[in-house]
């Protein structure tokens, strides 16, 4: 059943190259939002589901594209684990495959990692429709090019994605998370000041004039921290990482573009119009704004950052932050080794490919 | 030396054009070509491959980096880059017929940012010096390769470079954001950037670990992290290797990732005590030393749950480092492993490879059968939180059927961990030394993907030719490391 499936999106595939009719890579949608428009047939991947592999004392789980993300997260939550970098499922139905595809990841980012640093190997079908594995389910391997990490956050444009081996982290045995008042330019300061100290911080978010900050490990330890950083104790804590993790919260609400500024975490406060809410210690900067997509890029750039069109409104604006010229060549190579016809999800990322 | 050199006849007339071209932007000093000048760079780590460069380049800043690259792809000319040259896979190999790209000039720390912990360094610091210079700051800089007082921190990002803490602290990969990188037109692209992401590909995942093949890396942005309050060790001695290992899957069904967890074998027990005097005990099938490192509650409690756990896991001995000397005496052993069996045997031969724990016990009883087999003995050991184990085989260099049977004997250790699910390298690369082993590993679609992508950065194939990625035609047998006591480069380096 899995074989004829993987057999099937091979011979989409194949047909598709020799045509050179673009395809349009599809999983649960839940971030179909998320990049530029495509305009291609639809190959389906949704139905290529389930966990191969789970291995909790291995710290490695190993599943199919479309397996949603949430029946991951359940069967990782009964073995005492969690994915580390809290991906976002923006509503229901995101799946593993749009999860590496998109390379989000969640409020935890900022201290276990990004979504590529847990992926360990990645099983793909390249635009040629061949078979190919890459990593492996070990921790660490430097046999080859690390190609599994170059198709996180590549959005379908290299390969279509069939399974996943990730890196499972222990859920921590106490959570906590404070609340204080705070200005946005404090906020950033106090957010950097405890990075640079041993805190069990897993978490930070400023949103309407509040700093939050997330505590976890061992009890002992998550007491300590928070004796030492003061500030009130959130009641309903989970729920508001969810909303902010999946942009629920109400900050997210209004119909004004949504950037992504990804920046250094220590950069000032942006000169901007709108609301912002950071997170990641300063490192993330969401902005709610009807500035050009040249001043918000400008500020980002000067930064050493980058702007993301995240939910775009109706604009033909790239979603993503231009690439200097020798950058987008290289680009375009790297696009070409994968997906020489150049048929998987073309112009998602950027128009040119 | 116990493989045989080809040595290539210099080819004079383009060893002076190269020279010439060389020395319109560059002090004479920095141009080496004659024959004694050049010996030095003859091998990294890897002392087994040998092979004089053509010319040496030693470049004092990026400008001079680009131009070298501009030379050698005008001329056509291959170009190894090299950091310290402390590899142990071959990966700074020269050719004979090439230019050595030196970047031991490169070696300032460019600024050290408190506020966002972070390091802009040039690629040949070392890869301690950058922790010490944070130092003042109470940061540091996590990945720890064993070589870590010699190693480059621009070699690391080449090797994508672990160390003992990578379980919990991740591997170079990790700790980097951001990377200026000179291509083989000398142009500089920069790949990753201030924040903790960037636009378009994650090009520099894909640079970190590619062996010099894609890029000089010429300026690196590495992330700092704050010093741990407290750090503790716990000593836990087995009966039963297999019992060990089982120990170590219950730390992490419990929850808890280690800063480090070590396993050595009696072989390497034996070898290291008598050198050292690390305190442990030697009449132990296997030992395991596990760190908790954090705050100190956090520490006070991990380190009582691993007690629990190694005592309920059947170990005869567990005991906890009292004070920070202690924990260091525990860690030296360890640090020792690789030179104490360097003394038992004329040569040893080192592997890299990495499994899935839960094979360990099947894994070694296959390396005891094969020491039967080849009648050669094996010390063990093993980053055993991440499994990658690094099987010592003791053999006589000199004996060439001795030699004969330490190679197949470890041509069957890598295929034995591809078998069980795991990987021919675990953080020594590629380079020369396991070309052919990529064969193993991989399908030719993917050996082709890896020569497309080399395509896509190096369009002419001028950049580190020969390593890492076999040709099609090449995948037949097997190549491994050879390390002849007392005469590998930098004996005074702990490896592990």
């Amino acid at each position: 059943m899995a074989d004829a499936l993987v057999q099937q999106f091979a011979d989409t595939i194949r047909a598709a190259a020799d045509a050179k009719r673009p395809l349009r890579i599809c999983g649960g949608g839940s971030k179909s939002f998320y990049g530029n428009p495509v305009t291609g047939e639809d190959l389906q991947v949704t139905a290529y589901r389930g966990i191969v592999s789970y291995e909790p004392t291995e710290l490695v789980i190993t599943a199919r594209a479309g397996t949603p993300l949430a029946e991951i997260e359940t069967a990782m939550r009964e073995r005492g684990q969690m994915l580390g970098f809290e991906p976002p499922h923006f509503g229901g139905g995101a799946t593993l495959g749009g999860c590496i595809a998109a390379g989000l990841s969640g409020p935890r980012r900022a201290s276990a990692g990004s979504v590529r640093d847990f992926v360990l190997g990645v099983r793909l079908l390249d635009g040629r429709g061949t078979d190919l594995a890459f990593g492996g389910q070990v921790m660490k391997n430097v046999a080859g090019y690390d190609v599994s990490r170059l198709i996180t956050g590549s959005l379908g444009t290299l390969g279509v994605i069939l399974e996943v081996s990730l890196k499972a982290l222990p859920l921590p045995p106490a959570e906590l998370t404070l609340c204080r008042e705070q200005s946005r330019s404090d906020a950033i300061a106090t957010m950097n000041a405890w990075a640079g100290q041993p805190l069990p911080i897993t978490g930070t978010c400023h949103v309407q004039k509040r700093l939050y900050v997330r505590l976890a490990g061992a009890a002992s330890a998550v007491k300590a921290a928070a004796n030492k950083i003061g500030g009130e104790e959130v009641g309903n804590a989970a729920e508001f990482w969810r909303n902010v993790r999946d942009q629920q919260d109400v900050f997210f609400s209004g119909v004004r573009p949504t950037w992504r500024i990804s920046l250094q975490s220590t950069a000032a406060e942006l000169d901007l119009s709108g609301p912002q809410l950071v997170e990641w210690g300063g490192a993330l900067r969401w902005l709610k704004s009807d500035d050009d997509a040249m001043s918000v890029r400008e500020a980002a750039r000067k930064a050493d950052g980058h702007a993301t069109l995240f939910r775009r409104g109706a604009t033909d604006i790239n979603a993503f932050h231009p690439l200097p010229e020798a950058m987008m060549r290289l680009h375009r190579r790297v696009k070409q080794a994968m997906d020489p016809v150049g048929i998987l999800n073309p112009g998602r990322m950027y128009s040119e490919w | 030396m116990n493989a045989p050199v080809h040595a290539i006849p210099v080819d004079y007339e383009r060893q002076r054009a190269v020279c010439a071209a060389l020395r319109a932007f560059m002090p004479e000093h920095s141009v080496l070509f004659e024959r004694e000048d050049v010996t030095p760079y003859e091998c990294d780590g890897l002392t087994a491959y040998r092979q004089v460069p053509m010319v040496v380049a030693l470049p004092d800043n990026e400008e001079q980096v680009c131009a070298i690259l501009e030379v050698c792809h005008a001329l056509q000319v291959p170009v190894v880059a090299r950091g310290a040259g402390t590899g142990l896979s071959g990966g700074a190999l020269p050719m004979g017929n090439g230019v050595l790209l030196s970047l031991s000039k490169l070696m300032k720390i460019i600024a050290i940012d408190k506020e966002s912990r972070t390091a802009r360094v040039q690629p040949g610091v070392r890869n301690l010096a950058i922790s010490e210079a944070a130092a003042p700051f109470g940061l540091y800089y996590a990945p720890d390769p064993s070589s870590q007082i010699a190693c480059s921190i621009g070699g690391n990002v080449a090797e994508n470079s672990g160390g003992v803490h990578c379980l919990k602290y991740g591997l170079t990969v990790h700790n980097i954001l951001k990377l200026r990188v000179a291509t083989i037109e000398g142009d500089i692209i920069e790949l990753g950037g201030g924040g903790l992401d960037a636009a378009g590909y994650d090009l520099l995942a894909l640079m970190t670990g590619s062996e010099g093949l894609l890029g000089v890396v010429t300026e690196i942005t590495v992330k700092l992290l704050p010093r741990p309050e407290s750090a503790q060790v716990v000593l836990a001695a087995f009966d039963d290797v297999g019992a060990a290992g089982q120990a170590v899957a219950n730390v992490i069904a419990a929850g808890i990732i280690p800063a480090g967890m070590e396993m050595m074998d009696q072989a390497a027990t034996l070898a290291v005590e008598p050198f050292v005097n690390a305190g442990y005990p030697t009449d132990a099938a296997g030992i395991l030393l596990v760190e908790s490192d954090g705050t100190h509650e956090e520490v006070a409690d991990e380190i009582r749950r691993i007690e629990d756990i190694m005592t309920q896991s059947g170990a005869h001995i567990v005991r906890s480092s009292q004070d920070e000397s202690e924990r260091l005496k525990l860690w030296a052993g360890r640090k020792a492993a690789f030179p104490a069996v360097g003394r038992l045997s004329p040569d040893y031969y080192c592997m890299d490879g990495t499994i899935p724990r839960k094979r360990l016990a099947e894994v070694l009883r296959g390396i005891a059968a094969m020491e039967k087999k080849y009648d050669l003995r094996c010390a063990n050991v093993f980053h055993a939180g991440d499994g990658n184990l690094h099987p010592l085989i003791l053999y006589d260099a000199n004996d060439a059927d001795q030699l004969k049977r330490a190679e197949d004997f470890g041509a069957e250790i890598l295929k034995l961990c591809v078998d069980v699910g795991g990987t021919i390298t675990g953080e020594h690369g590629v380079g020369v030394e396991k070309i052919d082993s990529m064969c193993m590993q991989f399908k030719s679609a993917e050996l082709e993907i890896f020569h497309a992508l080399k395509h896509a950065f190096d369009e002419p194939g001028l950049l580190n030719p020969g390593k890492a990625v076999p040709t099609l035609h090449r995948c037949a047998e097997f190549g491994r490391m050879h390390v002849h006591a007392g005469t590998e480069k930098f004996p005074d380096i702990p490896r592990f």
